[in-house]
């Protein structure tokens, strides 16, 4: 017999009012600790990504979009570009390292991204076998991809129009893969890496099918965006007036980022105090619960003193019962919120190829585990209060 | 007989007891003594103050005036701490309903009184008690699936549980049939007898005049 075993056994006597109350409270902190673990991973993923990329040059269009697309490979991209004229900004003095990107095509909604070597080592990502791509229709592959598709050292496969499904198949060119990448957690890990020559491939056979009898003009290269590094911070300034004749337009990764950030940090405000809210909430019923029990409870615990009891110990029981309920809601609540990502990651993963299920226990969560105990105790503090302060002789006259 | 005398003999000793409520009422009662294994009946109708007498003599109210010793302690004297404590070790309180603490099963409401009193916890004399009563098969049952009878036996033996000097019970059988209630009687009687416990009942209940020798009329 202890006091612990008391206050656990009161607590379960009243199923209804505790369920209540843990409800209320594990709701309230899931969602805090969800939306803590949410900005962390989300600001963390998109921190990796953009890793020393300082401009990002591509269609016009919007900026965000360019970054979304051509940094995260989350959106569709902005259009094509000119090679001839994006290679006057890659050679621009004022560029340190210049990536170019060329894609439009998907293997079972993972990217194919012509590119070169520059760009797997920018990420620092390393090859777990085989090796990178050397030639035309020579693919190396991100680790999700492997695993997500099977496809293995020597695979062939097709590659289909479009970035997201498979109904157009181009049939006639077949990619190898002679590499696959050790994970990296950058967003090397969801993409099929080739030479830009083997994007134009697909595109230049695949268009002469079509081209029968039409005047056949030699085509213009086209590539999607460029990565650039800058080797003068005047890059930033010179660069937008350089390519203002062109289609082309240079967005800042950071800028874009913090800007999303901004929108969607009303979004997650919002969130935070409507669980703000419903914490309160649940602190008033744990308050009630106990104050109404201690109504029903009266005669039991002047009993308890009339057998021997000090004061201090039915208060001490009484604090126990709120602090009891209150620790159960935030293990149910931290619970609740690792159950919430690892399904929303699934979703994500399967939308964006983002993977966001990496979930210790956040500086922030241990500030909220914190607040919410030194609050339920606090709201347990009256009744305890009330408890001792009860007249055992009239109470026990009364009954 | 000089008071310092039954003191000796006395485990529980009254004189001139006094008590006013802030509300109004106010009862004086009669002198009266208990002794070691003695059986003292206080009778009176309602509103004779039988209950705050026994509120009294656990040491739950502070007479206004009078002195009250039980065991040669002037409870006027201890504090509430002090008071809380007295009357967990050497008091055995039957009340006139019995109540419980309804989440715990009746081992564990037996085994309270120890536990209050910060006592080592002995279930096998739950254990040992409860059969007395012949009621050892209800020990892991809930007070509240109990018959009134049964609760009120069950409530006789957690009075029991810390070894009481003096038991004081409130009206044990008014609440309860004849049978039950000579059974009752009966029981305090002999579980009295068994602790070595001085027995004071107060009660209007007159079926008990016959039981209890020596009475006193409030």
């Amino acid at each position: 017999m202890n006091l612990f075993k008391i206050a656990f056994k009161n607590i379960l006597f009243r199923p209804l009012n505790t369920s209540l109350s843990l409800i209320l409270l594990s709701f309230g902190v899931g969602i805090i600790s969800l939306l803590l673990l949410l900005e962390v991973q989300l600001r963390e993923e998109f921190d990796r990504n953009i890793k020393d990329i300082d401009l990002v040059l591509g269609a016009k269009g919007s900026p965000l979009q360019l970054i979304l697309a051509n940094v995260y490979h989350i959106d569709a991209p902005t259009g094509n570009i000119n090679l001839k004229e994006a290679q006057r900004v890659m050679r621009h003095p004022y560029i340190k390292e210049a990536i170019p990107l060329a894609y439009g095509d998907n293997y079972n909604r993972f990217r194919i991204v012509g590119t070169e070597h520059n760009y797997p080592a920018h990420y620092g990502v390393e090859l777990k076998e085989g090796k990178l791509w050397s030639a035309k229709f020579e693919a190396t592959i991100g680790p999700d991809v492997a695993k997500n598709t099977g496809l293995k050292i020597g695979d062939q496969f097709y590659s289909a129009h479009g970035l997201t499904d498979n109904a157009d198949i181009h049939t006639d060119k077949a990619f190898t893969v002679v590499g696959i990448f050790k994970n990296s957690n950058s967003v090397i890990d969801q993409l099929i890496l080739t030479e830009i020559s083997s994007i134009w491939g697909v595109h230049e056979e695949h268009d002469e099918a079509h081209a029968d009898g039409e005047e056949h003009e030699e085509p213009e290269r086209e590539i999607t965006a460029v990565l650039l590094k800058k080797k003068n911070p005047l890059a930033i300034i010179t660069l937008p007036s350089f390519i203002k004749e062109t289609n082309m337009q240079i967005a800042l990764p950071s800028v874009e980022i913090n800007r999303l950030n901004e929108n969607f940090g009303i979004g997650m405000s919002t969130l935070k105090w409507v669980a703000i809210l419903i914490m309160i909430i649940s602190f008033i019923s744990v308050f009630i619960s106990l104050y109404n029990s201690l109504k029903q409870r009266k005669y039991e615990l002047a009993l308890m003193r009339s057998m021997g009891g000090r004061k201090g110990k039915l208060f001490a029981m009484l604090l126990l019962e709120g602090s009891i309920m209150v620790i159960i809601g935030i293990f149910l609540g931290l619970i609740l919120s690792r159950i919430a990502l690892l399904i929303l990651s699934g979703a994500l993963e399967n939308q964006f190829h983002y993977d966001i299920s990496n979930a210790g226990l956040l500086i922030n969560e241990v500030k909220l585990i914190l607040i919410t105990i030194f609050v339920g105790v606090l709201a347990s503090l009256l009744p305890a209060i009330q408890a001792v302060r009860i007249d055992i002789s009239k109470t026990l006259s009364d009954a | 007989m000089d008071l310092k005398f039954w003191v000796l003999l006395s485990m529980l000793v009254a004189k001139d007891l006094k008590f006013t409520y802030s509300t109004g009422p106010s009862f004086s009662f009669p002198d009266f003594s208990c002794g070691k294994e003695e059986q003292l009946l206080l009778l009176g109708e309602s509103g004779k103050g039988k209950t705050t007498l026994l509120h009294l003599l656990a040491g739950m109210l502070k007479a206004s005036s009078g002195t009250l010793e039980l065991m040669e302690t002037d409870l006027r004297n201890l504090s509430a701490g002090e008071l809380d404590r007295f009357r967990g070790e050497h008091i055995g309180i039957v009340f006139q309903t019995a109540h419980f603490v309804e989440s715990l099963n009746v081992e564990d409401n037996l085994i309270m009184p120890q536990y209050l009193c910060s006592k080592k916890i002995d279930r096998q004399k739950a254990k040992t008690i409860l059969s007395r009563l012949n009621l050892e098969h209800k020990l892991k049952e809930f007070p509240k699936n109990l018959s009134v009878g049964e609760q009120q036996r069950v409530a006789i033996a957690r009075a029991l549980m810390n070894d009481p000097q003096v038991i004081l019970a409130d009206e044990p059988t008014s609440a309860l049939d004849d049978k039950n209630a000579m059974e009752v009687i009966q029981l305090l009687e002999e579980q009295a007898k068994a602790t070595g416990a001085a027995l004071v009942i107060v009660t209007h209940d007159q079926r008990l005049k016959d039981h209890v020798q020596k009475h006193i009329q409030l």
